[in-house]
């Protein structure tokens, strides 16, 4: 009863002109102070905030694919590295037998012109040796002979008319008895 | 406050006579407690907002990560759900608003203050007014003039006859009443929890020191307990209203800005 009696006169649903008034001038200035001075400053501060971290963000996705892609350029290296080296040895290898073929065709040349050489020198050794020989055993046939015949064969040039001539008889003896 | 101390033989509970102030100064009928508070209101939401981000740093201290946790809060919460990517468009209005109006209700909780500023229709009506004149150029701006009334009062995908029905309820609900009820809302609740706190700490005041008594004595203690409990549950609902009203708010430009589905 009270309440209502209090109301009568004052409805507490009715506003009050000048509670609107001060309401409306006092949020006017929040408005103008924070709305319109300070919340754009701190939505300025958030964006750079949000662009900072994306930044950094991005510069670490960016190295990472950095880093991902010289890892792949160091395989490929590697992969090239390997097929490379596969190659030289290859290659090594091919000289390696192309090598020794050279070598032992040339040592085989070599023992062939030793042979050859040896070859001549044996024929020429055997050359001079008949030839000392020849000599030899016409001095002693001659000796042999002067001291079989008694006959002093001192005269060298018929001494060797007399070889000569033995000899050809000896050789023609030989032939004649080949024949 | 109001009833005999004096006479203070009966017990008399708080009435609207709560919500009458005198002027303080004489001459100036207007400037009572309730508008001397809402200028403090006023300022204090500057001050704090000031000391929070006139320098704002990439990287918050202090006051500012504190105020940033309130901005976030409201873009998140209020305005994020209605208005999506025009958000930070409507930031300025809605974040203003959320901190007037919880600091105004909150002065219903703070010692020797303890009036929630609100729970007076005037300033309530007064936002709530802004609000809809806002809306209602909005809507015409964005809407046309005629497409606006047309988008609320006619929604698609009903059968014609019950446009009949329809047409006036869309329109004094969505033009005008929940407009009222904004600000009705917000009035209502600080004036009942003042009410209630009243009530309780009267109760208190009076059975425990104006009038002690045997059998008085544990209601007066019941009283107290009360008042300390609901001054508890009315900081929430303080801060829960600043957020219905902001939120609310969002949700009418939203609808100003593109049609109701």
């Amino acid at each position: 009863m009270n309440v209502l009696a209090e109301a009568g006169g004052n409805n507490p649903l009715i506003p009050h002109p000048a509670e609107m008034a001060i309401g409306g001038f006092a949020f006017l200035f929040v408005l103008f102070f924070v709305g319109r001075m300070l919340v754009p400053r701190i939505q300025k501060t958030l964006a750079d905030r949000a662009e900072a971290i994306e930044g950094g963000l991005k510069k670490a996705a960016d190295a990472q694919k950095e880093a991902q892609q010289a890892l792949d350029e160091y395989r490929e290296q590697l992969v090239e590295a390997r097929h490379e080296a596969a190659r030289l040895r290859e290659e090594a290898r091919e000289q390696g037998a192309q090598i020794k073929a050279e070598l032992r065709e040339e040592a085989q040349a070599e023992a062939r012109r030793l042979i050859e050489a040896a070859h001549a020198q044996i024929e020429a050794d055997r050359q001079q040796a008949f030839a000392q020989l020849r000599a030899e055993i016409g001095r002693l046939s001659t000796d042999l002979a002067g001291r079989i015949v008694g006959e002093s064969l001192e005269d060298e040039a018929r001494q060797r008319r007399v070889v000569d001539r033995f000899l050809e008889e000896l050789e023609s003896d030989a032939r004649q008895a080949v024949r | 406050m109001s009833a005999a101390p004096l006479a203070a033989e009966e017990f008399q509970a708080p009435g609207l006579n709560l919500f009458e102030w005198p002027a303080l100064v004489s001459g100036a009928e207007w400037f009572n407690k309730p508008a001397l508070l809402a200028f403090l209101a006023a300022l204090l939401v500057i001050v704090l907002c000031f000391a929070a981000f006139s320098r704002p740093k990439l990287v918050p201290r202090g006051m500012q990560a504190f105020g940033e946790y309130a901005y976030e809060f409201v873009r998140e919460q209020c305005a994020r759900p209605f208005l999506g990517k025009d958000s930070d468009r409507w930031m300025p209005l809605l974040f203003s608003m959320f901190l007037f109006v919880l600091v105004m209700n909150l002065f219903g909780s703070v010692i020797f203050i303890q009036f929630p500023v609100m729970s007076l229709i005037g300033y309530p009506a007064i936002l709530a007014l802004g609000v809809w004149v806002m809306v209602l150029f909005l809507g015409m701006k964005h809407q046309g003039p005629w497409g606006f009334f047309k988008n609320i009062m006619f929604p698609p995908g009903l059968p014609g006859w019950m446009y009949v029905l329809v047409a006036p309820i869309e329109f004094a609900s969505t033009v005008i009443l929940r407009h009222v009820t904004h600000a009705v809302r917000l009035f209502a609740t600080m004036m009942a929890g003042h009410l209630i706190i009243a009530l309780f700490s009267e109760v208190g005041w009076h059975f425990l020191f104006v009038e002690l008594s045997p059998l008085g004595a544990p209601l007066g203690v019941l009283g107290v307990l009360m008042t300390i409990a609901l001054t508890a549950f009315e900081l929430f609902i303080q801060a829960l209203q600043a957020y219905v009203f902001a939120m609310l708010t969002a949700m009418f430009i939203n609808d100003a800005l593109h049609p109701a589905h």
